[in-house]
């Protein structure tokens, strides 16, 4: 479904983010991207989304090149993806609802629709009491359970989660960790960089070790370290 | 159902603009008040144009020449002489004074001197000579109309110059200056409203710009959900109309006590000009630039503004 073809990306200070980078991700799996700072993950995520393009090779979904879009079919393709972040980014002026809402409305659903759905999200992960609160009324898990209920209300094919609980404490971090599962459970793909050794090693599913912008290593089912 | 969809849609962007408005109610206030100042100087630049015209107009229709004639002038010869220059094209207005009428106004101007009334007593014949009043469509005219009158075209049928004085040559030096005062005042009216205006587009601008900076960073998360980019900025240029709304609105309303203020205290250096009389009479027509430019700096900077995060 995903698949990264020999892509190589060298920034114009001729800094080498990655190298020759060949991955190829099936429907429904559960992948964990792992490596040290500056290994390329992120680099690798923002090709996927079209926020930067690769200097060689190419990004195909569903067989089709990301970069060969023009900007309304990178809309319609953002909008099938989930993205969740390291710092959440919520949208600060916006009430939980509005912020979930947002995504919605973006990919043009009705009022009917939206008003179904958004607590409906909620409710997965467990936030339905929140609903009228603003970003900075929440706690680090509530946000980033916000962030994920975001990414799942328009039934994304894929969820990209990227250092999903670098800014959280254990209990929090479980939590999220479960959500995930639950959702990879359900038949959503899901993409997850981290550097968190307990996370990987209790997950038991595909892990792929970066380093230097290179893919070092490819588990099936492995663990943080080799 | 295309129909359906767009009201939809430009119905949250409506809202998500006045939220947004509401929300930052700091970030909002301060972009209503530069506009304000914006909008203060676009009013103040239609009131000092006016405040311009009707004094240069003042000025102008206070210049005039008159033609004085001979005593001996036949009223024919002089009525002659103003039909002549009534078909010339520089002049606007000219006004015939006869010598009875002369005669009465200069007693009426010394009534109270008793000697000069007397002195005319004694004389059998009337010694003024009829005047014409010559008022020209443009200051820099006086010149052609003066020449005309030295000329030929003067003389009467019977071959002796009947123009006994034209004052434009003893006020020429006064009317030249006058000239130039206006047409120098008049293009440097119009240099100091362009820059004024074009320096207080920039800060309105740049107040807008630094709004948007401020929500840079959900501007890239709304890419990243997949929003288009007329969903992005429409909301940002609603905000944008928005404090063009409401600063013309509260500018608008500030310029009544202003300009009562501003009116009774400069309406005798202004020549008659009341700075409020003519607020309320040409209200609709300020009010419409007022908003118009309220809502098009505010719709455009925001435009200009968000362009650059939209790249992603």
């Amino acid at each position: 479904m995903i698949f990264f073809d020999r892509v190589s990306k060298i920034y114009p200070d001729d800094s080498v983010a990655l190298d020759n980078v060949t991955i190829s991700i099936e429907p429904k799996e559960f992948v964990s991207i792992v490596g040290p700072s500056g290994a390329g993950k992120t680099t690798l995520l923002k090709l996927f989304l079209a926020e930067d393009k690769p200097t060689e090779g190419s990004i195909l979904y569903d067989n089709v090149d990301i970069h060969s879009l023009d900007k309304k079919s990178i809309n319609e393709f953002r909008r099938r993806v989930g993205m969740v972040f390291q710092d959440f980014r919520l949208l600060p002026d916006k009430t939980v609802y509005e912020n979930i809402a947002f995504t919605m409305e973006a990919s043009g659903r009705s009022d009917d629709e939206i008003e179904a759905d958004v607590p409906y999200v909620l409710e997965l992960v467990d936030l339905t009491a929140k609903i009228w609160n603003f970003p900075h009324e929440l706690s680090g898990g509530e946000k980033q359970r916000v962030a994920i209920a975001r990414a799942l209300v328009n039934e994304p094919d894929v969820i990209i989660a990227d250092e999903p609980t670098g800014n959280l404490d254990p209990m929090n971090t479980y939590d999220i960790v479960q959500i995930l599962k639950k959702i990879n459970d359900l038949g959503t793909t899901v993409i997850l960089t981290t550097h968190n050794k307990g996370i990987i090693d209790s997950l038991r599913k595909r892990v792929i070790a970066m380093d230097k912008g290179r893919v070092v290593r490819d588990d099936r089912s492995g663990k943080y370290d080799a | 159902m295309i129909k359906e969809l767009l009201k939809t849609k430009l119905k949250r962007i409506i809202r998500a603009g006045l939220y947004n408005f509401w929300r930052n109610g700091t970030v909002s206030l301060a972009s209503v008040l530069v506009m304000m100042v914006t909008l203060t100087v676009v009013g103040f630049i239609s009131f000092s144009g006016a405040i311009l015209d009707t004094s240069l107009n003042e000025l102008r229709n206070k210049i005039d020449i008159n033609v004085t004639f001979v005593p001996s002038a036949t009223e024919e010869d002089v009525l002659n002489i103003k039909y002549s220059l009534e078909s010339l094209p520089e002049v606007s207005l000219i006004t015939y004074i006869s010598k009875e009428e002369a005669l009465t106004a200069f007693k009426d101007r010394h009534a109270n001197d008793q000697s000069i009334l007397a002195a005319l007593d004694e004389l059998d014949s009337n010694p003024l000579g009829a005047v014409l009043n010559i008022k020209a469509r443009d200051p820099s005219q006086y010149a052609s109309v003066a020449q005309f009158l030295e000329g030929d075209n003067t003389v009467s049928k019977s071959g002796i110059t009947i123009v006994s004085r034209v004052n434009y040559f003893q006020n020429k030096a006064a009317i030249d200056r006058l000239t130039a005062i206006i047409h120098s005042a008049d293009r440097l009216g119009l240099a100091l409203t362009i820059l004024l205006a074009i320096i207080s587009m920039l800060i309105a601008f740049n107040t807008i710009r630094l709004t948007i900076y401020i929500s840079k960073d959900e501007i890239s998360v709304m890419r990243l959900v997949g929003a288009s980019t007329s969903y992005i900025q429409g909301p940002f240029v609603v905000l944008g109309i928005i404090y063009g709304l409401v600063a013309g609105i509260i500018t608008l309303v500030l310029f009544l006590p202003m300009t009562y203020w501003l009116g009774t205290e400069t309406e005798n250096f202004l020549i008659g000009f009341n700075v409020f009389s003519y607020y309320l009479r040409h209200f609709v027509e300020i009010a419409l630039v007022i908003m118009i430019s309220g809502i098009l700096i505010g719709a455009l900077s925001s435009i200009l503004a968000i362009r650059k995060y939209l790249k992603v």
